[in-house]
């Protein structure tokens, strides 16, 4: 056991010695030297997370044989306590991980798809000036990322928590010449913050009720709690409400796709394979609450449903090849969200897994387009790069057909078992999902032709990337095609592996039951595939061939501008909360700071300076006067004291 | 030496208090009144010196040393005061050609 807790100590431990060394060497190390030491940290500590999965498993095999006596019942779950970290009258906070089946899949996934993408960015970043910082800040993410998920209480989660979102607002501004980059990291950062607000006071209520923030005792204690209970339903919406902030869901989610300001690497990592997926994992982490909390569990539905639906539509018109891989991925976080919300914790998580995969390879091989077109990130100014940059294309091919949901492909398997899920609950609710998914399949099948079919519609001459970009984005495209078998569904020989795995980790996944016949499965799955292949045909045959270029927004017919223009809910927010707040920060500027404040301010200043004008009359410079004047005051006192006497 | 003691307390204390008040109101009106400077440094000595008076009768009649070690400690910073007092005047003499005190009103802001 004392290994295990040196393991778990050393999988945080590289990446933040890794982003002090960098940092504090910026100025000196010279080419590829910062980003090589900051993979190689994410890499070991890569490494650790798997000696770790694997002795976990081997554990739980052993109890699961009865050979391992000495492990307690709940041997699943092992917590390495550091130090005592608040210790404050009855309230005890110790800075703890939490070893789990949960904790160690998201750990896996940081730090390998991680180390993937700090491997790719050797490359991308290659001729940037501030390269040392950029690896720097990606280590720190590593670290706080890794905070997040291994945290053994709600409050070491909420570090890392704060620290990923201080990390997405510095790596989203990274290039912070541009005004419009530096407004957009201030807005990731605000719509955070209003998130954060939630989970905090989520935390206080938790441990005002249960005196104790550890997720263990609170899974425990959560059982006393009587089912859709205010303080349950309360506590529950509050961490839901951190959620939507951090994983960019209605109405916060417009930071998401402003955030692809950032570099290509971050976007992959930080807005599509990890740092999103936190509002996901917190949900699944306190399932035991959430599973009290009918009414919650509706609302994470119905959110998850309609910005699943918004941003899908919002993806179809986009023509930044970054932007559109960003409203798909929020449109596959509120999927997630509809899984969380119907209660397949499981499920969700499977699609948080291959999601990481598949989009994570996307973004690389969008980032590898960009790199290879010299910046040009419209996608009306791209076409055919199939000839050229061949291993991209493939890459992104698989990439495409996962999150599509092509039989076979991992995403089929996360996708399906959403689906099935929703048309447990109501086939209405099955169509939504699967109008979801066909739209993504549209726009992602759009995005794949119009680069790189047809002709070459731009002016830069596109080069492959070199082997440091393409080798990541091989491995994660193998990844996103065999990722299916970690959950194979029963229905296809599989045992849905994963969920029993993580169903020892979380109440709310042990308790999920599937009802379907295996006849409407099949059915079901028909629909989806036959209908996903009419889509993709619709899209070859409007996109594949195009030569010429996508009208304006302007042009468009009023229903495609509304959506073009994303629904105006930027213009909303504006007009809703940005407008009034600035006329109010104006009202108070005016009546506030310049009557209120400065006037006591001067009021102060100007009295002293007019009871100085009179009181300097009294300096006459007349030494005997001075004398007169002390001696009446020394007797006047005398007679005071004698008198009060 | 005990005869001091003797000799002192053989006066009445209202005596001392009398002329005690009596030193220190015509240091005090001179102090006030008077315009040169050297004058009023003496006056000044006068009220030292009329307090000092008071104190070792004091000190005597109550038998409390206390007093007198108070009389030495008052002569020492008389001396110090003094000392300053008379460098300002001979600057003053110097810089103005005058040592009455009312010149020095120009050294107000």
């Amino acid at each position: 056991m004392v290994k295990t807790d040196l393991l778990a100590m050393l999988v945080p431990a590289f990446p933040l010695v890794g982003a002090i060394v960098i940092a504090s060497l910026r100025g000196k190390l010279k080419g590829n030297t910062a980003g090589i030491l900051a993979t190689a940290m994410v890499v070991l500590s890569f490494l650790c997370s798997g000696v770790l999965f694997v002795g976990h498993e081997v554990v739980n095999a052993l109890h699961a044989a009865g050979m391992h006596q000495e492990s307690p019942p709940e041997g699943a779950m092992h917590v390495v306590k550091l130090f005592n970290w608040i210790s404050v009258g009855s309230m005890h906070i110790p800075f703890a991980f939490q070893i789990d089946a949960l904790s160690l899949t998201m750990m896996l996934i940081v730090t390998g798809v991680g180390s993937l993408i700090h491997l790719y960015s050797i490359g991308y970043m290659h001729d940037d000036k501030r390269v040392n910082t950029f690896f720097s800040l990606l280590n720190l993410f590593s670290f706080a990322m890794l905070m997040l998920v291994m945290g053994g209480n709600f409050l070491v989660t909420f570090i890392g928590w704060e620290g990923v979102g201080l990390c997405s607002y510095l790596l989203i501004g990274f290039w912070y010449t541009v005004p419009a980059y530096n407004y957009a990291a201030r807005k990731a950062f605000v719509m955070n913050r209003i998130g954060d607000l939630g989970f905090l006071i989520a935390l206080v209520m938790i441990m005002q009720q249960f005196g104790t923030l550890d997720y263990g005792t609170v899974m425990d204690k959560s059982a006393g709690i009587s089912t859709g209970s205010p303080w349950i339903t309360t506590v529950t919406l509050l961490l839901f409400v951190g959620a939507i902030g951090k994983s960019a869901q209605l109405p916060l989610f417009t930071w998401l796709p402003d955030a692809m300001a950032g570099p290509t690497p971050v976007s992959a990592l930080i807005h599509a394979a990890t740092m999103v997926t936190a509002g996901i994992f917190l949900l699944v982490r306190s399932s035991s609450l959430f599973v009290l909390a009918p009414i919650t569990m509706d609302v994470v539905l119905t959110v998850g449903l309609v910005t699943a639906l918004i941003t899908a539509t919002i993806g179809v018109f986009q023509n930044d090849i970054k932007k559109v891989l960003a409203y798909s991925t929020v449109s596959q976080l509120g999927l997630m969200f509809v899984a969380l919300g119907l209660g397949a914790f499981s499920s969700a998580m499977f699609h948080v897994t291959t999601h990481a995969f598949f989009k994570a390879l996307l973004f690389l091989g969008a980032g590898s387009v960009i790199h290879a077109l010299g910046g040009e990130q419209d996608i009306r100014k791209m076409g055919g790069l199939k000839g050229v940059t061949k291993i991209t294309y493939f890459t992104f091919l698989m990439g495409t057909l996962a999150i599509a949901g092509i039989p076979g492909f991992s995403g089929f398997f996360s996708k399906d078992a959403i689906l099935m899920a929703a048309y447990e609950k109501h086939p209405l609710l099955y169509a939504a999902t699967l109008g979801v998914s066909l739209l993504t399949v549209f726009y992602m099948f759009r995005l794949l032709f119009l680069t790189f079919f047809g002709t070459y519609r731009g002016k830069a001459h596109p080069h492959e990337s070199p082997r440091v970009m393409t080798v990541p984005l091989i491995i994660l495209a193998v990844l996103s095609v065999v990722g299916g078998v970690l959950n194979l569904p029963h229905l296809l020989g599989g045992h849905e592996t994963m969920k029993h795995y993580l169903g020892t980790a979380a109440d709310g996944i042990a308790g999920e039951h599937m009802h379907l016949a295996p006849a409407t499965e099949w059915m079901l799955m028909g629909i989806t595939v036959g209908s996903i292949a009419l889509v993709i045909w619709l899209a070859y045959n409007r996109f594949a061939k195009k030569t010429t270029l996508d009208p304006e927004a302007e042009e468009l017919s009023f229903f495609k501008r509304l959506i073009a223009r994303k629904w105006y809910i930027d213009e909303l927010y504006a007009a809703l909360f940005e407008k009034p707040y600035g006329w109010l920060s104006a009202q108070l500027d005016a009546i506030m700071e310049k009557r209120v404040i400065d006037g006591a301010v001067n009021f102060t200043g100007n009295t002293t300076l007019r009871l100085g004008k009179v009181l300097r009359r009294v300096q006459t410079g007349n030494m005997s006067f001075y004398l007169f004047a002390m001696v009446v005051g020394i007797i006047g006192f005398l007679l005071l004291t004698i008198w009060s006497a | 030496m005990n005869d001091i003691v003797t000799v002192i307390r053989s006066v009445p204390l209202e005596h001392y208090v009398f002329l005690s008040f009596t030193l220190f109101s015509i240091g005090l009106a001179g102090a006030l009144f008077r315009r040169n400077t050297i004058i009023i440094l003496m006056c000044l000595e006068l009220m030292f010196n009329s307090v000092n008076l008071l104190l070792a009768a004091f000190s005597a009649h109550h038998g409390d040393p206390g007093g007198q070690v108070f009389v030495f400690f008052i002569m020492l910073v008389a001396a110090a005061e003094v000392t300053v007092g008379l460098a300002i005047l001979v600057m003053m003499k110097r810089n103005v050609d005058s040592i009455d005190i009312n010149q020095l009103n120009r050294l107000k802001w």
